[in-house]
């Protein structure tokens, strides 16, 4: 039956590109999740009235995330590749797709762990600094549990465009089921193959987006 | 226990200032229970945050035992903070925690090892009377149960002093008393000094031993609450006590006596203490030939002793009248004539 329907699709490359796939998407939906966090976390506590009101930092770190969230993904693999050289020394392959995943995804995300943090109720912060806690606790004890199921929700959110992304990077050879899509798909007329890699992408953008789901659900506890 | 001394606290630069906080100078003393009255806007939000740091004067120091809060910060101020604590009026608790675990949060602060944390909790919970809800989230709670929490938390290192920052504005009538009467159990108990801020005159009755009046930024008025009551100097505290001493059916209720009887006098008597006691109106009637409605009466018990309140209307010759007033002041009951406008 399956032979029927997709007659060109060579399965063992197909798995192996699907693992391409979902290593690319972890790997950098990981460092996107660390680097957003710092980046978000920073942009709150400069903004004015906070614990680290700084006008100059806010700014800086402000047009830094504006900038990378407004570059076109596709645009801003090309602008790497001399960055992704120096770093990596190729720029094929799924590592050397990893520098413009991540910088094109954690301003993204940042400006969304912006705005969970800013969802949070500033008497809880208040009530935290009038306990007499360092700023250090207030980020890891309150900050980030308090806003949890928005931040989950943006991570979410974030690594399903990275699985775009992803697929993106592989037009220009990153590998996994972008390439595999692009090079026997679609330039070798083989419907059947894109079609395949594309139902495969599809149940990995399901699955994340059911455990961002459950994961979100089961921290909220308002 | 807590000086002020010529506390200025201003907001912005230029013409966008704005001064929150004047001249304020207070004395609080241990194991007090301080109340501090205003409208919204009045600058007590602001008073209160001096205390423990959230808010630095402009001006003037505060100075809490040895400490002065105002010049101290760093590491230094966190840990004056943790004998200065705060309860709120939206409680402030973090809703990712359960009570057990909100409690813990200033011992975890604190540097509380979690054996000693867990017996801690446990005895506040107890004292706080949230015993069996240790493991419920803020969402399963009512708001009085919140502010329990609230206070176990505020409880937890053993402070000097408590700030209640309109503690229970947020609550219905009943369960602001079961706050009121578990905050003076704790000042009781536990020789806490607290320092509340409201605009709610009852809480100032119920609870505190002295009150300051606020307005625009200045304490208009400061003394024992009994004697503020009684006699009320200034028109804001004027306002304030009739919120207790006179309903809105009062007034109905004078207008509509004026109507029905426009002849005779309308008093008002107040009674302080041990006279809310004593039979002086069976006295009054026994003795003058006037006739005697009674319009309204309250009695407020206040931390310190009784106020009560009568609006009697009497009828009869005028000569009488006066002299039945006369009687009253023998008594030492205070009186003034309602004018008939």
């Amino acid at each position: 039956m399956i032979e029927t329907l997709f007659p060109n699709v060579d399965w063992p490359k197909m798995w192996e590109a699907t693992v391409e796939t979902i290593y690319m998407t972890a790997l950098s939906t990981f460092f996107t999740l660390v680097i957003g966090l710092v980046l978000g976390v920073l942009l709150f506590l400069s903004s004015p009235g906070q614990l680290w009101a700084n006008k100059f930092a806010n700014v800086v770190t402000g047009a830094f995330v504006n900038i990378f969230r407004s570059i076109p993904f596709i645009i801003l693999i090309i602008l790497l590749i001399p960055f992704t050289k120096f770093l990596l020394g190729t720029i094929r392959g799924p590592d050397a797709a990893m520098p413009a995943l991540i910088i094109g995804a954690a301003p993204f995300y940042g400006r969304m762990v912006l705005i969970a943090l800013q969802e949070i109720d500033k008497g809880v912060i208040e009530a935290a600094k009038s306990m007499g806690a360092k700023t250090r606790t207030i980020i890891f004890k309150v900050l980030l549990p308090e806003s949890m199921p928005a931040l989950i929700s943006g991570i979410t959110v974030t690594s399903i465009a990275l699985v775009g992304y992803t697929a993106m990077a592989g037009i220009i050879g990153a590998g996994g089921l972008g390439t595999l899509a692009f090079l026997d798909g679609f330039q070798r007329n083989r419907g059947d193959v894109t079609l395949a890699a594309t139902i495969i992408i599809l149940i990995i953008v399901f699955i994340i987006q059911f455990i961002g789901d459950f994961a979100a659900r089961k921290m909220d506890k308002r | 226990m807590i000086h002020l001394s010529n506390i200025n606290k201003q907001y912005g630069d230029g013409s966008d200032r704005i001064t929150a906080v004047k001249d304020v100078s207070l004395e609080i003393a241990d194991g007090e229970i301080f109340g501090v009255i205003g409208y919204s806007g009045a600058g007590k939000s602001t008073l209160i945050r001096l205390l423990n740091g959230l808010e630095m004067p402009t001006s003037g120091s505060v100075q809490i035992g040895k400490l002065e809060i105002s010049a101290i910060k760093g590491k230094q101020l966190r840990e004056a903070r943790q004998k200065v604590s705060m309860i709120f009026q939206h409680f402030n608790l973090l809703w990712s925690r359960t009570v057990k675990e909100n409690i813990a949060f200033p011992l975890e602060i604190a540097g509380v090892q979690k054996a000693d944390r867990e017996k801690k909790v446990a005895e506040l919970i107890e004292l706080v009377g949230l015993a069996g809800r240790e493991n419920a989230y803020p969402s399963e709670l009512s708001g009085g149960q919140k502010q329990r929490v609230g206070i176990a938390r505020a409880l937890a290192n053993d402070p000097e002093v408590l700030l209640c920052d309109e503690a229970t504005s947020a609550l219905d009538p009943e369960t602001t008393d079961s706050i009121l009467d578990l905050l003076t159990g704790i000042n009781e108990r536990l020789g806490l000094t607290i320092v509340l801020i409201t605009h709610e005159m009852h809480v100032i009755r119920k609870i505190c031993h002295r009150v300051a009046v606020m307005e625009a930024g200045e304490v208009v008025e400061l003394g024992d609450v009994l004697e503020v009551f009684q006699s009320p100097q200034a028109p804001i505290t004027k306002r304030f006590v009739t919120q207790i001493t006179e309903p809105v059916e009062v007034k109905q209720a004078l207008a509509h006596i004026k109507e029905e009887l426009p002849t005779g006098t309308l008093i008002k008597l107040v009674f302080v203490g041990e006279q809310t006691e004593q039979p002086v109106l069976a006295g009054l009637i026994r003795k003058f030939d006037v006739d005697v409605n009674i319009v309204q009466g309250n009695i407020s018990h206040t931390h310190s002793g009784a106020y009560g309140s009568l609006i009697l209307q009497l009828v009869g010759d005028e000569a009488t009248i006066e002299e039945a007033i006369r009687y009253l002041h023998e008594k030492d009951v205070q009186t003034e004539v309602i004018s008939n406008d």
